[in-house]
Protein backbone atom coordinates (compact mmCIF):
# COMPACT_ATOMS: atom_id res chain seq x y z
CA UNK A 1 0.00 0.00 0.00
CA UNK A 2 1.21 3.82 -1.34
CA UNK A 3 2.30 5.68 1.97
CA UNK A 4 -0.31 8.81 3.05
CA UNK A 5 0.58 11.98 0.80
CA UNK A 6 -0.71 14.81 -0.50
CA UNK A 7 -2.71 13.30 -3.11
CA UNK A 8 -5.09 11.25 -0.78
CA UNK A 9 -6.16 13.87 1.06
CA UNK A 10 -6.70 15.61 -2.50
CA UNK A 11 -8.45 12.38 -3.36
CA UNK A 12 -11.06 12.73 0.12
CA UNK A 13 -11.53 16.41 -0.62
CA UNK A 14 -12.73 15.62 -3.50
CA UNK A 15 -15.06 12.88 -2.40
CA UNK A 16 -16.63 15.08 0.37
CA UNK A 17 -17.30 18.03 -2.35
CA UNK A 18 -19.02 15.23 -4.25
CA UNK A 19 -21.26 14.61 -1.73
CA UNK A 20 -21.62 18.23 -1.16
CA UNK A 21 -22.76 18.64 -4.63
CA UNK A 22 -24.74 15.85 -4.50
CA UNK A 23 -26.77 17.42 -1.49
CA UNK A 24 -27.50 20.15 -2.55
CA UNK A 25 -28.68 18.87 -6.36
CA UNK A 26 -30.75 16.30 -4.54
CA UNK A 27 -32.01 16.83 -1.07
CA UNK A 28 -35.45 18.55 -1.41
CA UNK A 29 -35.34 20.38 2.22
CA UNK A 30 -34.18 23.52 1.85
CA UNK A 31 -31.82 23.05 5.16
CA UNK A 32 -30.37 19.81 3.80
CA UNK A 33 -29.56 22.23 0.55
CA UNK A 34 -27.64 24.53 2.77
CA UNK A 35 -25.74 21.56 4.67
CA UNK A 36 -24.43 20.75 1.30
CA UNK A 37 -22.87 24.08 0.70
CA UNK A 38 -21.10 23.47 4.05
CA UNK A 39 -19.63 20.17 2.96
CA UNK A 40 -18.44 21.94 0.07
CA UNK A 41 -16.46 24.77 1.97
CA UNK A 42 -15.08 22.08 4.19
CA UNK A 43 -13.75 20.00 1.35
CA UNK A 44 -12.17 23.20 -0.09
CA UNK A 45 -10.69 23.58 3.31
CA UNK A 46 -9.42 20.52 3.50
CA UNK A 47 -7.40 20.65 0.21
CA UNK A 48 -6.51 24.07 1.00
CA UNK A 49 -4.65 22.88 4.17
CA UNK A 50 -3.29 20.25 2.90
CA UNK A 51 -1.46 21.80 -0.29
CA UNK A 52 -0.56 23.99 2.71
CA UNK A 53 1.37 21.88 4.68
CA UNK A 54 2.60 19.77 1.85
CA UNK A 55 3.81 22.79 -0.14
CA UNK A 56 5.41 24.37 3.02
CA UNK A 57 4.02 28.12 2.89
CA UNK A 58 1.14 29.37 5.57
CA UNK A 59 -0.96 30.86 2.94
CA UNK A 60 -3.49 27.59 1.71
CA UNK A 61 -4.06 27.96 5.59
CA UNK A 62 -4.79 31.40 6.20
CA UNK A 63 -7.36 31.12 3.40
CA UNK A 64 -8.99 28.54 5.22
CA UNK A 65 -9.34 30.77 8.15
CA UNK A 66 -11.10 33.26 6.76
CA UNK A 67 -13.31 31.06 4.64
CA UNK A 68 -14.54 29.68 8.58
CA UNK A 69 -15.08 33.29 9.54
CA UNK A 70 -16.86 34.38 5.55
CA UNK A 71 -19.14 30.32 6.52
CA UNK A 72 -20.00 31.71 9.98
CA UNK A 73 -21.86 35.18 8.43
CA UNK A 74 -23.13 33.12 5.09
CA UNK A 75 -24.61 30.31 7.95
CA UNK A 76 -26.31 33.35 9.62
CA UNK A 77 -27.38 34.99 6.65
CA UNK A 78 -28.82 31.99 4.84
CA UNK A 79 -30.57 30.71 8.25
CA UNK A 80 -32.18 33.97 8.41
CA UNK A 81 -33.48 33.70 5.15
CA UNK A 82 -34.61 30.22 5.39
CA UNK A 83 -36.43 31.26 8.43
CA UNK A 84 -38.31 34.20 7.05
CA UNK A 85 -38.92 31.94 3.77
CA UNK A 86 -41.19 29.57 6.53
CA UNK A 87 -42.49 32.13 8.00
CA UNK A 88 -44.22 33.52 4.62
CA UNK A 89 -44.85 30.00 2.83
CA UNK A 90 -44.42 27.79 5.71
CA UNK A 91 -42.43 25.60 3.65
CA UNK A 92 -39.04 24.89 3.07
CA UNK A 93 -39.44 22.27 0.43
CA UNK A 94 -37.83 23.53 -2.73
CA UNK A 95 -39.65 22.13 -5.42
CA UNK A 96 -42.51 23.70 -3.78
CA UNK A 97 -41.40 26.94 -3.75
CA UNK A 98 -41.95 27.47 -7.42
CA UNK A 99 -43.60 31.10 -7.55
CA UNK A 100 -40.41 32.20 -9.97
CA UNK A 101 -40.75 29.98 -12.55
CA UNK A 102 -43.03 31.40 -15.33
CA UNK B 1 0.89 0.40 7.07
CA UNK B 2 2.43 3.34 9.66
CA UNK B 3 -0.10 4.25 12.50
CA UNK B 4 -0.10 7.58 10.38
CA UNK B 5 -1.47 5.72 7.31
CA UNK B 6 -4.05 3.81 9.51
CA UNK B 7 -5.60 6.78 11.44
CA UNK B 8 -5.46 8.85 7.78
CA UNK B 9 -7.34 6.12 6.70
CA UNK B 10 -9.62 5.71 9.69
CA UNK B 11 -10.34 9.23 9.71
CA UNK B 12 -11.01 9.44 5.98
CA UNK B 13 -13.37 7.21 5.49
CA UNK B 14 -15.30 7.99 8.90
CA UNK B 15 -15.53 11.50 7.34
CA UNK B 16 -16.70 10.32 3.71
CA UNK B 17 -19.21 7.54 5.78
CA UNK B 18 -20.89 10.62 7.67
CA UNK B 19 -20.90 12.79 4.45
CA UNK B 20 -22.91 9.84 3.18
CA UNK B 21 -25.04 10.18 5.97
CA UNK B 22 -25.78 13.59 5.72
CA UNK B 23 -27.11 12.80 2.52
CA UNK B 24 -29.04 10.14 2.74
CA UNK B 25 -30.45 10.24 6.52
CA UNK B 26 -34.49 11.64 6.54
CA UNK B 27 -34.38 13.22 9.68
CA UNK B 28 -32.69 17.02 9.58
CA UNK B 29 -31.90 16.93 12.93
CA UNK B 30 -30.04 13.15 12.23
CA UNK B 31 -27.81 14.69 9.12
CA UNK B 32 -26.94 17.81 11.25
CA UNK B 33 -25.73 15.44 14.45
CA UNK B 34 -23.86 13.11 11.90
CA UNK B 35 -22.03 16.54 9.89
CA UNK B 36 -21.03 17.30 13.81
CA UNK B 37 -18.97 14.05 14.04
CA UNK B 38 -17.75 14.43 10.39
CA UNK B 39 -16.32 17.37 11.44
CA UNK B 40 -14.60 16.35 14.16
CA UNK B 41 -13.66 13.51 11.99
CA UNK B 42 -12.21 16.30 9.78
CA UNK B 43 -10.53 17.85 12.42
CA UNK B 44 -8.85 14.63 13.12
CA UNK B 45 -7.01 15.16 9.56
CA UNK B 46 -5.74 18.59 10.27
CA UNK B 47 -4.22 17.19 13.32
CA UNK B 48 -2.57 14.75 10.73
CA UNK B 49 -1.82 17.34 8.55
CA UNK B 50 0.03 19.40 11.94
CA UNK B 51 -2.74 21.89 11.33
CA UNK B 52 -3.20 22.91 14.66
CA UNK B 53 -4.52 26.05 15.08
CA UNK B 54 -7.15 25.00 12.30
CA UNK B 55 -8.41 21.53 13.85
CA UNK B 56 -9.46 23.80 17.25
CA UNK B 57 -11.10 26.44 15.31
CA UNK B 58 -13.38 23.69 13.15
CA UNK B 59 -14.03 22.26 16.55
CA UNK B 60 -14.75 25.27 18.23
CA UNK B 61 -16.39 27.40 15.54
CA UNK B 62 -17.43 24.99 13.03
CA UNK B 63 -18.76 21.82 14.72
CA UNK B 64 -19.54 24.14 17.99
CA UNK B 65 -21.34 27.39 16.60
CA UNK B 66 -22.54 26.73 13.52
CA UNK B 67 -23.78 23.50 13.47
CA UNK B 68 -25.81 24.50 17.06
CA UNK B 69 -26.94 27.43 14.91
CA UNK B 70 -28.53 24.86 12.09
CA UNK B 71 -29.81 22.57 15.21
CA UNK B 72 -31.27 25.75 16.54
CA UNK B 73 -32.86 26.83 13.85
CA UNK B 74 -34.49 23.15 13.26
CA UNK B 75 -36.05 23.25 15.88
CA UNK B 76 -37.41 26.66 15.46
CA UNK B 77 -39.02 25.54 12.40
CA UNK B 78 -40.87 22.57 13.22
CA UNK B 79 -41.33 21.78 9.96
CA UNK B 80 -42.56 18.09 8.83
CA UNK B 81 -39.99 16.19 6.77
CA UNK B 82 -41.16 15.34 3.40
CA UNK B 83 -41.82 11.82 2.83
CA UNK B 84 -39.24 11.57 0.21
CA UNK B 85 -35.92 13.13 0.51
CA UNK B 86 -34.87 13.19 -3.23
CA UNK B 87 -35.63 15.41 -5.78
CA UNK B 88 -37.98 13.81 -8.52
CA UNK B 89 -36.92 15.70 -11.38
CA UNK B 90 -34.66 13.88 -14.38
CA UNK B 91 -32.09 16.96 -14.62
CA UNK B 92 -30.89 16.36 -11.21
CA UNK B 93 -30.66 13.00 -11.87
CA UNK B 94 -28.43 13.28 -14.58
CA UNK B 95 -26.81 16.39 -13.84
CA UNK B 96 -25.40 15.34 -10.54
CA UNK B 97 -23.32 12.25 -11.83
CA UNK B 98 -22.44 14.37 -14.71
CA UNK B 99 -21.12 17.07 -12.56
CA UNK B 100 -19.01 14.90 -10.23
CA UNK B 101 -17.53 13.35 -13.69
CA UNK B 102 -16.79 16.70 -14.60
CA UNK B 103 -14.99 17.24 -11.21
CA UNK B 104 -13.33 14.43 -11.27
CA UNK B 105 -12.11 14.61 -14.52
CA UNK B 106 -10.65 18.39 -13.39
CA UNK B 107 -9.43 16.81 -10.70
CA UNK B 108 -7.48 13.46 -12.21
CA UNK B 109 -4.31 15.45 -13.54
CA UNK B 110 -3.71 17.35 -10.28
CA UNK B 111 -3.75 14.14 -8.18
CA UNK B 112 -1.48 12.85 -10.67
CA UNK B 113 0.64 15.85 -10.65
CA UNK B 114 0.61 15.69 -6.70
CA UNK B 115 3.22 13.91 -5.60
CA UNK B 116 5.64 16.35 -7.21
CA UNK B 117 3.80 19.38 -5.84
CA UNK B 118 4.92 18.10 -2.20
CA UNK B 119 8.08 19.46 -0.84
CA UNK B 120 11.13 17.92 1.21
CA UNK B 121 9.49 16.78 4.72
CA UNK B 122 11.75 19.27 6.61
CA UNK B 123 10.42 22.41 4.37
CA UNK B 124 6.50 21.36 5.23
CA UNK B 125 4.46 24.07 7.28
CA UNK B 126 3.53 23.44 10.59
CA UNK B 127 0.05 25.53 11.32
CA UNK B 128 0.54 26.30 14.89
CA UNK B 129 -0.91 29.50 15.62
CA UNK B 130 2.23 31.64 15.41
CA UNK B 131 2.84 30.64 11.67
CA UNK B 132 -0.65 30.88 10.66
CA UNK B 133 -1.74 34.05 12.23
CA UNK B 134 1.52 36.05 11.89
CA UNK B 135 0.80 36.49 8.41
CA UNK B 136 -2.53 36.89 8.43
CA UNK B 137 -2.06 40.19 11.08
CA UNK B 138 0.78 41.54 8.79
CA UNK B 139 -0.09 40.93 5.13
CA UNK B 140 -3.24 40.20 4.98
CA UNK B 141 -4.38 42.76 7.43
CA UNK B 142 -6.73 44.55 4.49
CA UNK B 143 -8.51 41.14 4.20
CA UNK B 144 -9.10 40.97 8.05
CA UNK B 145 -10.52 44.26 8.31
CA UNK B 146 -12.54 43.62 4.83
CA UNK B 147 -13.79 40.37 7.08
CA UNK B 148 -14.73 42.34 9.96
CA UNK B 149 -16.96 44.50 8.49
CA UNK B 150 -18.71 41.55 6.49
CA UNK B 151 -19.74 40.21 9.63
CA UNK B 152 -20.98 43.30 10.92
CA UNK B 153 -22.87 43.59 7.28
CA UNK B 154 -23.96 39.94 8.17
CA UNK B 155 -25.25 41.21 11.73
CA UNK B 156 -27.12 43.69 10.60
CA UNK B 157 -28.33 41.36 7.82
CA UNK B 158 -29.67 38.77 9.91
CA UNK B 159 -31.43 41.66 12.72
CA UNK B 160 -33.00 42.97 9.04
CA UNK B 161 -34.18 39.61 7.75
CA UNK B 162 -35.79 38.47 11.33
CA UNK B 163 -38.17 41.77 12.17
CA UNK B 164 -41.26 40.70 12.65
CA UNK B 165 -43.64 42.03 9.48
CA UNK B 166 -45.26 45.62 9.74
CA UNK B 167 -47.82 46.52 7.56
CA UNK B 168 -47.03 49.45 5.52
Amino acid sequence: MMHVGLEHYLAVSGALFALGLACIVLRRNALLVFMGLELNLNAANLALVAFSRYGGHAEGQVLATFIIAIAAAEVAIGLAIIVALFRRRATIVTDLLRSLKG
Amino acid sequence: MTVYDAMFWFFGLALLLCGVLVLISRDAVASALFMVLGFVFLAGLYLLLEAWFLALIQILVYAGAIMVLFLFVVMLLDFREPRRWWHGNLLGWLGAPLAVAALLAALLPVLKRAGALAEAPEKWFEGTLENVMTPVFTRYLLPVEITALILLAATIGVVVLGRKETKP
